[in-house]
C-alpha cells in the first residue's frame, strides 16, 4: 500500500533490490575487467575504501580503478539509464515503438548545439561553466519541436513512417552541418567520431555528478509521469478524453527528455540506439505499463550500456572502439526487426 | 436541467468549413442522436465538444464554458468514446479500463484507490470483459476492443456520455447489448447521452432528441420523431429514406 491507502502500480521493494543487485554485479564486472584485469575482490575493496573516504593506495591497480575506470563506468551507467528512460518516455508519448533520441535526430541536434558552443566559444553569463551543455539542451529541444512539427504537417497521426522519415532527413542535415563546422574548427573540438559515435573514455567524477543531478531531476519528472505516459501510449485523443492535460504533459516530457539528452551528449557525444533497444528488451519482461517500464529502464539501461562499453573496450583490445559502434550494431539489427514486425502488423 | 449547450459551433480545416454555426442543447435524462450522411460533420461536432479540434463558438456544460474546466474536472463530467481505436502496446484490458480512473487521481504522486479498483471491476463486469481482463489488448477483435473502451468510459463515470458510432465493429448481439447498457446507464439521475449514429432505426428506437446534419450544418434539431421525418431525411440524404428502410424491413416478412 502506498500513501493514504492508495496502491502503487510499480514494483515491490524486493524487485527493486533484485534489479539493483544485477546492476551492481554488472558494475563490478565492468570496473574489474579491462586491458589490465584486476581481481573482483581487490576491485570491491578499492571501491569500498574510496566510498569510506580512505586514502587510495599507491598501486597501479588503485590508480587504474579509481582514477580511470570507476568514473568512466559510473558515467556509462548514468548515461545508459538516462538515455533509456528518455527512449521509453518518447516511445510512450508518441505511441511509437521506434521513437528514440537517435532515430528522431534529437541526439544529432544536441551534438550540433554542443559543437556550435565550442567552435564559436558561446557561453552564458549566468552559467559560464555550462555553455556547451545548455546549447546541447536548447538544440535538442529545438530538434524535437522541428521534427514533430514537420511530421505533424506531413501526417497528423504521427505515424511511425512519417517520424522516421523526417528524423532520418533531419539527422542527415544536422550531420552535414556538424561535419562542416568540424572541418573549419577541428583544432577546438573532439574529432567527428566522438560526436557521431560517442565516447565516455576520460570521464571524470565531475561529469558523473552532473549526469546524476540531471538524471534525478529530469528522470524523476519522467518517472512521475508514468500514468500520463500510459495514457499517451494508448492514444493521445484517449488521453485527452480521460482528463490528461495533453499539452502540458507533452511539453513537460519534451523538455525533460531534451535536457537529459543534452547533458548526455555534451559529456559523452552521440551514443545511438540505447534509448531504442533498452525499452524494447525491458518491455518484454515488464510489459508496457510505464509504472514498471520506466524504473526498470533505469537499471536495464545502465546495465546494457555498461556491458556495451565493456565490449567496446575488450573486443579489439588494446584498441578501444567507440561505444556507439557497439550500441549501433545491436540497435540497427533490432530496429530492422521492429520495423519489419510493425509493417507486417499494419 | 440543461446539461450541455452548443452555440454557433464552427470548425474550419484550412479554407474548408467542416462545421458551420451548429447549435443544439441536451437536457438531463436525454439521449441526443446526431445523424446525417457521410461527410456531414457529425464526428467533427463531437471532436469540437470534446476540445479535440480547434473550433469557434461556445460549448457550455452545466452553464460553464468547457474551456474553463480543468482537464480532469471536465473528464469527470464528460466521457468520450471514439469511433476507432488502434493500440500499439500490449497493455492488458484491465490496465486500459483502469485509465478511465485518471480523472479521479489527485496529484502526480497518487496511486490507485480501492474505489478505483471497484469501479474498474464493475465496468469490466458490465461490459462482459471479466474473462478477458488480463488479456493483451493487441490480441482482441475490433468488437472486443470497442467494448474495452466502453468499459473505460463506464469506469470514468461521467455525467454526459458522448459516443461516436458506439456500435462500430460490433455484431448484432453486442449492438443490442451496448445500446441496452447505455439506455440503463442513462436512466440514473443527472445523466445524458449524445451519440453519432448512422443507423436511423437505432436513432429512432433509443433517441429522445436528434440533430440532423448536412454539409456541416444542423438542418434540424428537436424531438427525434420530428427531426427524422421523411422530408428532412430525403433532403439530407437525397433519396427516399423511408421507402428504402421499409423495403429492407419487408425482406423479413417471408423468413
Amino acid at each position: 500500500m502506498g500513501r493514504s491507502g492508495r496502491k502503487t502500480e510499480s514494483f515491490s521493494l524486493l524487485a527493486y533490490l533484485a534489479f539493483a543487485c544485477v546492476m551492481l554485479a554488472v558494475f563490478v564486472l565492468c570496473v574489474s575487467v579491462g586491458s589490465v584485469s584486476v581481481p573482483f575482490s581487490e576491485t570491491v575493496s578499492l571501491v569500498a575504501g574510496a566510498l569510506k573516504g580512505n586514502a587510495a593506495p599507491s598501486t597501479s591497480s588503485a590508480s587504474i580503478i579509481l582514477a580511470s575506470r570507476l568514473p568512466r563506468v559510473i558515467c556509462v551507467a548514468l548515461t545508459g539509464a538516462a538515455l533509456s528512460v528518455c527512449g521509453a518516455a518518447m516511445q510512450g508519448l508518441l505511441k511509437n515503438p521506434l521513437a528514440d533520441g537517435s532515430t528522431l535526430g534529437v541526439s544529432s541536434g544536441a551534438s550540433l548545439g554542443a559543437v556550435i558552443a565550442i567552435a564559436f566559444g558561446i557561453t552564458f553569463p549566468a552559467l559560464p561553466f555550462a555553455g556547451t551543455m545548455v546549447m546541447a539542451m536548447i538544440f535538442a529541444f529545438a530538434s524535437i519541436v522541428i521534427i514533430l512539427s514537420l511530421a505533424y504537417k506531413l501526417d497528423y497521426s504521427l505515424s511511425t513512417n512519417s517520424i522516421i522519415l523526417i528524423g532520418v532527413i533531419y539527422s542527415m542535415f544536422v550531420s552535414s552541418l556538424l561535419s562542416l563546422i568540424l572541418t573549419f574548427a577541428s583544432d577546438k573540438l573532439h574529432n567527428i567520431t566522438f560526436w557521431t559515435m560517442g565516447s565516455l573514455a576520460g570521464s571524470s567524477y565531475k561529469n558523473a555528478l552532473v549526469l546524476l543531478a540531471a538524471l534525478i531531476l529530469c528522470g524523476g519528472v519522467l518517472l512521475r509521469l508514468h500514468r500520463e505516459l500510459n495514457a499517451f501510449a494508448v492514444g493521445e485523443e484517449n488521453a485527452r478524453h480521460i482528463g490528461v492535460n495533453v499539452r502540458r504533459v507533452r511539453l513537460t516530457v519534451l523538455i525533460a527528455v531534451s535536457a537529459l539528452i543534452g547533458v548526455c551528449v555534451s559529456i559523452g557525444g552521440t551514443i545511438g540506439f540505447v534509448g531504442l533497444v533498452t525499452p524494447h528488451i525491458v518491455r518484454m519482461i515488464t510489459g508496457p505499463n510505464h509504472a514498471k517500464l520506466m524504473p526498470a529502464c533505469l537499471f536495464g539501461g545502465a546495465s546494457f550500456l555498461m556491458l556495451c562499453d565493456l565490449a567496446a573496450r575488450m573486443i579489439a583490445n588494446p584498441l578501444q572502439l567507440p561505444i556507439g559502434v557497439v550500441t549501433s550494431l545491436i540497435g540497427a539489427v533490432l530496429f530492422i526487426v521492429i520495423f519489419y514486425r510493425s509493417r507486417r502488423v499494419s | 436541467m440543461r446539461m450541455l449547450e452548443v452555440k454557433d459551433l464552427s470548425v474550419r480545416y484550412g479554407t474548408l468549413d467542416i462545421v458551420k454555426n451548429v447549435s443544439f442543447s441536451v437536457e438531463e435524462g436525454e439521449w441526443l442522436m446526431i445523424a446525417g450522411p457521410n461527410g456531414a460533420g457529425k464526428s467533427t461536432v463531437v471532436s469540437a465538444i470534446a476540445q479535440s479540434v480547434a473550433s469557434t463558438g461556445d460549448v457550455f456544460f452545466c452553464g460553464k464554458n468547457v474551456r474553463q474546466y480543468r482537464s480532469q474536472e471536465l473528464a469527470r463530467h464528460i466521457g468520450v468514446l471514439e469511433q476507432n481505436h488502434a493500440v500499439n502496446y500490449a497493455f492488458s484490458v484491465r490496465e486500459v479500463v483502469g485509465l478511465g480512473r485518471y480523472a479521479y487521481s489527485s496529484g502526480i504522486f497518487a496511486g490507485k484507490s480501492d474505489a478505483d479498483d471497484d469501479a474498474v471491476e464493475q465496468a469490466l463486469a458490465l461490459t462482459g470483459l471479466e474473462a478477458l481482463a488480463d488479456k493483451s489488448v493487441l490480441k482482441l477483435s475490433g468488437g472486443e476492443l470497442q467494448r474495452v473502451f466502453l468499459a473505460q468510459i463506464f469506469a470514468q463515470d461521467p455525467d454526459l456520455l458522448i459516443l461516436d458510432e458506439p456500435t462500430n465493429h460490433l455484431d448484432l448481439v453486442y449492438q443490442k447489448q451496448v445500446f441496452s447498457l447505455i439506455e440503463e446507464w442513462r436512466k440514473e439521475p443527472s445523466r445524458a447521452v449524445i451519440s453519432v449514429v448512422h443507423d436511423l432505426s437505432l436513432a429512432l428506437a433509443y433517441g429522445s432528441t436528434a440533430v440532423l446534419m448536412d454539409r456541416g450544418e444542423a438542418v434540424a434539431f428537436g424531438p427525434v420523431q420530428e427531426v427524422l421525418n421523411a422530408d428532412h431525411l430525403d433532403a439530407a440524404y437525397g433519396m427516399d429514406v423511408k421507402a428504402w428502410m421499409q423495403s429492407l424491413l419487408k425482406q423479413w416478412e417471408n423468413i
